[in-house]
């Protein structure tokens, strides 16, 4: 049980030179899409489906409404209405003593202070820089092996998917040999990411473009219509954040330092066998 | 179970926590500085140049993919929106576009001049005897909403081969009659204007209406004459149309960016 008789921790080669530096490329890009993208979204703070906009029924709106003193941020969803006040539809920016109405605060925008064109402005050259990126991770990961090595899980793994559920509710982490490989939970988490939610933001983004629409008239009807393709596009946002604030978390539980060293040397130091420290 | 965990990972309890905090801490700060200094870039004239650099890169990536012949999705009559959003402008308070809208419009008239071997001006009545053309299309606002609606005008196509344009014209400049900022309060010009390329000017959708939805253009519309650039967002589509003007590239109109938006920040490319 005491340290000093644990076997010296072992070293492992986790992540390699391109797999680091396009991660962190990914950190800066959906760091700054998604919070342009909330201050684009707050020009116009609605979400509907179909072609064209129902004004009168929207599927979601942040807004406000009088309250005794002053506006009260709400936010709708179909047809329940929540207070939402501080944060949604009405909120304090910066060190401001009064609030203002506005569908995401200034905390979760670039830029902070509204502005539509500064936001576009932001989002269209990181869009660039992550598709790019996105491109060029896909094509190593195939070309490397990461694909079939790392990242798609054996048939065995895939049988053992309920102990890993139980694991990570347990919050039991892989130790020894078994944490140089991605959990099959791991997996399907970066593969929904890497092959459902990414295609899916960039193909509904790019739907959202009047010029692209002329590319095959028609073809954003496969979204549903430019607007379901604008709700769309912030749905699969709203997922990659999730994942996000998952990937995150797991981070801090298991190891924060070691995980995020390996992910700037590449150095991961395994976590002992349990088996190791009883003997 | 915490305790182990703690021993496991080989540090005492208080310097793991310790070298957890200062991480905490580092993350947050850098974090905290990264924003601020973000919102400082937004403010940073060359830093925004760069990130507007992108939509030349947008613009020839969509001619790549969308050749400038390609035609915008166009709908059915059932699609047609029960009222269509007007934007911007809804009713302009100059003094001159009341008079013509008291009259009906009778006295307006479109000048269409600048770089063009024979400058012209047609009346609204003018106007409706040339070939139209009516399309039920899509409006979609930079803002993020969009509108369909059906819109009937003549093509601008057909408007440029009157006045034959020279061969270093290279932009069509719509000149508007709505002021922006309020009716010339210190006798600087806020009217509305917009400029497209020759592509976009011959485009076959590119009409400058005159109907919406059967029915003679609407004031909150843009009456008597709008342009529909279909394949552009709607501060493209200028309302309250007084003049075309070809030029050869407008760095010299107002702040010289091609439109009332572009100097207000926002991308001559409006194809995205």
């Amino acid at each position: 049980m005491k340290p000093s008789t644990t076997s010296p921790p072992q070293r492992f080669y986790r992540h390699r030179l391109p797999v680091r530096v396009m991660h962190w490329i990914n950190v800066v890009c959906l760091t700054v899409l998604l919070m342009s993208g909330l201050g684009i979204f707050n020009a116009h703070p609605a979400l509907y489906w179909g072609r064209q906009s129902t004004f009168d029924q929207p599927a979601v709106l942040i807004g406000s409404v009088p309250g005794p003193s002053g506006p009260v941020g709400v936010t709708r969803i179909g047809g329940h209405q929540f207070t939402t006040d501080g944060v949604l539809g009405n909120s304090r920016v910066g060190d401001a003593q009064t609030p203002t109405q506005r569908a995401f605060p200034a905390w979760a925008t670039l830029p902070g202070p509204q502005s539509l064109a500064t936001a576009r402005h932001w989002h269209f050259f990181f869009a660039w820089l992550f598709v790019i990126n996105g491109i060029a991770y896909v094509a190593h990961a195939i070309v490397s092996g990461h694909l079939t090595r790392d990242l798609l899980p054996t048939r065995a793994e895939w049988r053992r998917i309920g102990v890993s559920i139980k694991d990570h509710l347990l919050f039991r982490h892989p130790t020894g040999d078994a944490a140089k490989r991605y959990n099959v939970l791991q997996n399907s988490a970066y593969l929904v990411v890497i092959f459902g939610l990414l295609p899916l933001v960039i193909v509904a983004g790019l739907a959202m473009s009047p010029r692209l629409d002329a590319v095959f008239p028609g073809w954003v009807d496969a979204l549903g219509g430019r607007q379901s393709a604008r709700t769309l596009h912030f749905l699969a946002a709203t997922g990659l954040l999730l994942f996000v604030l998952v990937h995150l978390f797991e981070v801090a539980i298991n190891g924060a330092w070691n995980q995020i060293r390996s992910m700037l040397t590449g150095w991961y130091t395994l976590p002992a066998d349990k088996k190791e420290e009883r003997s | 179970m915490k305790p182990q965990r703690l021993i496991k990972s080989g540090h005492p309890p208080s310097r793991v926590a310790s070298r957890r905090l200062a991480l905490r801490a580092a993350l947050a700060s850098a974090g905290t500085l990264s924003l601020a200094g973000c919102d400082r870039l937004s403010n940073s004239e060359g830093f925004v140049d760069v990130l507007k650099s992108a939509q030349h890169l947008s613009r020839a990536a969509h001619g790549l993919v969308a050749g400038r012949k390609a035609m915008a999705q166009e709908f059915d009559r059932a699609d047609v929106a029960a009222h269509f959003r007007g934007n911007g402008t809804l009713m302009p308070a100059d003094a001159d576009y009341r008079a013509l809208l008291q009259g009906g419009f009778k006295d307006w008239k479109l000048e269409v001049g600048g770089l063009v071997e024979t400058p012209r001006a047609f009346t609204l009545a003018e106007l409706r005897a040339m070939p139209s053309r009516t399309q039920i299309t899509r409006h979609d606002c930079v803002e993020g909403w969009s509108s369909i609606g059906q819109w009937k005008g003549v093509p601008l196509a057909h408007l440029l081969a009157q006045v034959k344009p020279l061969g270093n014209a290279k932009f069509v400049v719509f000149r508007c009659a709505d002021s922006m900022d309020g009716p010339s309060l210190d006798g600087r010009d806020s009217r509305y204007y917009e400029s497209v390329d020759l592509d976009e000017a011959y485009h076959a959708q590119t009409i400058l209406a005159y109907e919406l939805n059967d029915a003679p253009l609407p004031v909150t519309n843009g009456a008597p004459l709008r342009a529909r650039i279909e394949r552009q967002l709607g501060y493209k589509h200028a309302k309250y149309l007084m003049k075309l003007e070809l030029v050869e590239n407008f760095s010299s109109i107002r702040d010289g960016q091609g439109g009332y938006w572009e100097d207000n920040g926002y991308e001559w490319y409006a194809g995205i």
